[in-house]
């Protein structure tokens, strides 16, 4: 899986990461990358054939709570809302429109 | 002699005979904070005016006979990566520059009810991204020890503090060693505890299935005071198992008879210093005359584990991460769209470091990739998980350096990604496999900077760590 970056993948990668570089990061990431994933290619030697995946470990499975909705107080909605630099309008944060 | 040099436990046994109060001592820490910190900007922000406050409080309060806990009182740091109520938090990025919490992490909470007393947020790399705080949005830490130096990460800020004598004891993050290694650096004791061990709620993410937060502090028992009141299970973070919590000051009394440590052979390797290696000698035989037996143990799956954590965690900053849209929280950039808004945010807001696993985990997560690197580095965390499983069968805890070297020079590893992130490679497994483990203080490198070693236990077993970490620190103390 020994893998290296072109310069044009970095593109693809921050375009889906929304991240835009500069050409000179985009030349400094692909080499550093490149060297940091020829490094990740040692994990290959290692037999996994019949070895289970670790998502976690603390053996918790299906941790439920009760679906009800808590109510801040309106001052609290108001710090919440504060925190967006966007203008606010009945309760919501309005940005500019998505379609 | 002054109270700032004193640990935890000491001032707080001051505090509760009244031979000092709360505000004399909050007042002297920040004489000392404003003294150095020019030199060492351990803190992102300091709330003077809040601590002189809560310290108020708190000697009201035991005027009145009124304390909180054995806390009551005490001056804290707590690690910008902590939401505090009203009081900006930046996860150390300037993507959240100016962001207040409207709300207390769990664990901030749970000290404030202590009657705990706020003095700054500390330093750190941004999210926790890194082994040096040089990754911050806020400039670097220097090493109060050696200003030439790196205080380690990304608990920097903390670990500075301490050491600095600016704070009694610091709330700080470990996901791949970051409380661990900076304690080693900064000649203070740091416990990771177990995943779930500490509610992560209110805690900025860096890779969700690793983070942990831990007390920061001179001594392990200063450690279990503070572990005390931060540990238990919390309705808001659905990965803290509803396990008892120990009375950890009570146990950390009793002696070592009929304990087995185990040396790991392959932490031992290429790279490791002279004087780290001495180091590891002189600890084994105060713990020898304290009744513990040693024996070698093998964790064959150690080299592997550096490979696996930097496809893991990654992947999982490149999720943490989306949440940054600079819509409804944090330093948002203009632009003529919504697409822009969140570009021109995310590329601004984030530093390099950042930026890098941001790129890093999109990529492995990607189509055709996830099989090669996400699947295959949770498979090898199986294989290092089931290696200090294995190894615990046979000893109590494990005894092993906790960097290969002490402190190193600020700019030394910057240039180089890879060269930084070996930097954890004694960290890190123990991270994978979620267990815990206590950094301390124990011998001194050829240029006199400190050297810690790590004492790793099985999961949940705090309590086992700290005793032993405090049977030691008692026994070079006498």
């Amino acid at each position: 899986m020994s893998q290296t970056f072109s310069q044009d993948e970095i593109k693809k990668i921050a375009t889906l990461a929304k991240l835009k570089l500069t050409s000179e990061e985009e030349t400094k990431y692909a080499a550093q990358l490149s060297g940091v994933l020829d490094f990740f290619s040692q994990l290959q030697e290692v037999d996994t054939q019949s070895v289970a995946e670790t998502s976690q470990v603390t053996g918790l499975e299906n941790v439920m709570q009760e679906d009800v909705v808590e109510n801040e107080s309106p001052e609290k909605m108001n710090l919440l809302l504060n925190c967006s630099s966007h203008p606010i309008e009945d309760n919501s944060i309005k940005i500019p429109k998505i379609m | 002699m002054n109270p700032t040099s004193l640990s935890l436990f000491e001032l707080s046994k001051k505090l509760g005979q009244k031979e000092i109060s709360s505000r004399e001592l909050t007042d002297s820490y920040i004489k000392n904070i404003e003294a150095r910190e020019g030199d060492i900007n351990a803190f992102i922000t300091k709330t003077f005016d809040l601590a002189r406050e809560m310290a108020d409080a708190s000697d009201s309060r035991r005027a009145a006979g009124k304390t909180y806990s054995n806390l009551d009182g005490i001056p804290l740091t707590v690690k910008d990566l902590v939401c505090t109520e009203g009081i900006q938090t930046t996860g150390g990025s300037q993507i959240l520059k100016g962001f207040v919490p409207p709300y207390d992490a769990t664990v901030w909470g749970n000290l404030k009810k202590a009657g705990a007393v706020l003095l700054g947020k500390t330093n750190c790399d941004q999210f926790g991204m890194g082994s040096s705080t040089e990754n911050s949005g806020y400039g670097n830490t220097k090493n109060p020890l050696d200003l030439k130096c790196v205080p380690g990460g990304s608990s920097g800020g903390s670990a500075a503090a301490i050491a600095a004598d600016f704070c009694a004891g610091s709330v700080g993050t470990d996901t791949g060693g970051s409380v661990r290694q900076p304690a080693h650096f900064c000649g203070i004791t740091g416990l990771k505890v177990s995943y779930g061990r500490v509610s992560r709620y209110g805690v900025t993410a860096y890779a969700s299935s690793l983070d942990t937060i831990g007390p920061m502090g001179k001594t392990a028992q200063d450690c279990a005071m503070l572990l005390q009141v931060m540990a238990g299970h919390d309705d808001r973070d659905s990965t803290t198992p509803n396990i008892e919590v120990p009375d950890y000051l009570n146990e950390l009394e009793k002696d070592l008879p009929g304990f087995t440590i185990g040396i790991p052979e392959e932490y031992l390797g290429e790279g490791i210093s002279q004087s780290t290696l001495q180091a590891l000698e002189s600890t084994k035989a105060v713990f020898k005359d304290l009744g513990v037996t040693f024996k070698t143990i093998s964790l064959p799956h150690t080299k592997y584990a550096v490979p696996a954590y930097y496809i893991i965690a990654p992947c999982e900053v490149s999720a943490n991460m989306a949440r940054y849209d600079g819509i409804r929280f944090g330093n948002t950039q203009e632009g003529a769209n919504y697409e822009e808004i969140i570009v021109n945010t995310r590329t601004h807001g984030f530093g390099d470091e950042v930026k890098r696993r941001i790129l890093l985990g999109t990529y492995a997560l990607s189509a055709g990739y996830y099989d090669a690197y996400y699947r295959k580095a949770q498979k090898v965390r199986t294989l290092i998980c089931q290696d200090f499983t294995q190894a615990f069968e046979g000893v109590d805890a494990i005894l092993a350096p906790t960097a290969p070297t002490a402190a190193f020079e600020i700019g030394k590893n910057t240039a180089d990604p890879l060269q930084m992130y070996l930097e954890d490679i004694l960290t890190i497994p123990a991270s994978l496999a979620g267990i815990t483990g206590i950094t301390f203080p124990v011998g001194q490198s050829q240029e006199g900077l400190p050297i810690g070693m790590q004492l790793l236990g099985p999961a949940f077993k705090e309590e086992r760590v700290l005793r032993m970490a405090h049977q030691f620190q008692t026994a070079i103390d006498t």
